[in-house]
């Protein structure tokens, strides 16, 4: 086999192995978009996280701005702690909501940012106060059922508890 | 009794041999680091031991990874479509293959395509006594025939491991837009949603970085050290293969389980 032969097929080969690299780090990873180098973190206390989970988006108006890097209980008050890392080219005021939703019926869990009017912004380490827990559902049908039994007999959809009740 | 003391026997003399063999294997990898200025100087060496254990295996890992993405495709669209969830097919398909098959396949295939080949050579040279005829010229043969194969396999491994998941994605791509009909627009930004560089694929190239060095250093220790006959550098390529499967799914527990665990 001739030398240049070998060097050509090397220089093919390491060539294919670096654009494989790289499709895989930015065509199919996230690389390119990856903006984890300035974020500052905020902590917000739920009364209930349903499913949240560890790296859980953070959305503002439907735009991805941060994670939820870590989840604690507090011993004390029994309220989740949950804390989120945030891009530190958005800054939102102190009184920003941030609530547990879903998305869609079966969609992942994420934790959605609703800005207030508050002239001060959140810097590292504050804390979010204006919290909506997660929506359990079954605490909802729950409820919904407890609050048709309380309607009384002549409610229409009255014989769905005892139905239910069976299940 | 008497049999029994002798089963008990030999239990201990496999275990000293396998630590035996254990430290033989890291003084030799020693050896190796030691002698491998010569392929900083004659970079030509090692190219040409790429072409052979890395160029050779180009067509093998490419079609292999080929036929397994559209495998996890096929399979995946079975299970994802009951949920109603085939939208994240590319999904699937990627983390599996970037995360754990990627690398996984690649090594067993690496190890028994040209894992073996490398034994059976350096071993042959030995049977042959190339390399005492070597060490007679005042030719260290660790520098001139085992380092430049062993930094070979190193380096061709994580770049055929990234061909390997390259080529799957593509395979589950075809299989999901051309074959389903998923919307390639949503196959490409849920799977951008979901892959993550840092943990994801980063922690795939660690493992086929580390996979390489061992199946290397398995494949040269095994040939320098067969027994020079003919059936001697057999059972090292066979050692080679079943060892160098061994190391690779032992290491990969290992190391998915630190990734997992996030440490």
């Amino acid at each position: 086999m001739e030398r240049k032969i070998i060097d050509l097929w090397v220089g093919i080969f390491m060539l294919m192995g670096f654009v494989a690299l790289l499709f895989l780090a930015f065509k199919v990873g996230n690389l390119g978009d990856d903006r984890s180098g300035a974020s500052y973190t905020v902590e917000a206390r739920f009364e209930n996280i349903g499913g949240l989970k560890m790296k859980a988006p953070v959305k503002s108006a439907g735009v991805f701005v941060g994670r939820v890097t870590d989840i604690k209980l507090d011993g004390d008050k029994f309220q989740a702690v949950a804390t989120l890392t945030l891009d530190k080219r958005f800054a939102f005021p102190k009184d920003t909501s941030a609530s547990i939703l879903t998305s869609g019926l079966l969609g992942e869990v994420y934790i959605g940012l609703d800005a207030g009017g508050d002239e001060k912004i959140l810097a590292q380490g504050d804390r979010i106060s204006l919290t909506q827990s997660a929506v359990v559902l079954e605490r909802l049908i729950g409820q919904f059922l407890f609050s048709k039994a309380a309607d009384g007999p002549d409610a229409p959809s009255a014989p769905a508890v005892p139905a239910s009740g069976n299940k | 009794m008497n049999s029994m003391i002798l089963s008990v026997q030999r239990l201990g003399e496999r275990g000293i041999s396998a630590v035996w063999r254990a430290g033989a294997m890291a003084r030799f990898f020693y050896q190796i680091l030691a002698a491998s200025g010569t392929c900083i100087r004659r970079p030509s060496l090692v190219i040409r031991e790429i072409y052979f254990s890395g160029v050779m295996s180009l067509v093998i890992i490419m079609v292999s990874g080929l036929f397994v993405g559209m495998v996890l495709g096929l399979q995946g669209y079975e299970t994802l479509q009951k949920y109603g969830a085939e939208e994240t097919m590319g999904v699937l398909v990627a983390l599996s293959l970037v995360r754990e098959l990627g690398p996984v396949v690649t090594g067993l295939l690496f190890a028994s395509r040209a894992g073996s080949a490398i034994t059976a050579g350096i071993g042959l040279m030995k049977a042959t006594e190339q390399l005492k005829a070597m060490d007679m010229m005042a030719i260290d043969p660790v520098a001139r025939v085992v380092a430049p194969r062993f930094w070979a396999a190193a380096l061709s491994l994580p770049l055929l491991a990234a061909m390997f998941s390259a080529m799957g994605i593509f395979g589950g791509y075809i299989v999901a837009v051309a074959f389903v009909g998923t919307d390639p627009g949503v196959f490409w930004s849920n799977m951008q949603a979901a892959v993550e560089f840092r943990g994801d694929v980063l922690g795939g190239i660690i493992k086929s970085i580390a996979f390489g060095f061992a199946v290397a250093i398995i494949a040269t220790f095994e040939g320098f050290d067969a027994t020079p006959t003919a059936e001697g550098v057999s059972r090292a390529t066979t050692r080679t293969v079943v060892t160098s499967a061994l190391t690779i799914l032992s290491i990969d527990l290992v190391l998915t389980a630190f990734m997992i665990r996030g440490i």
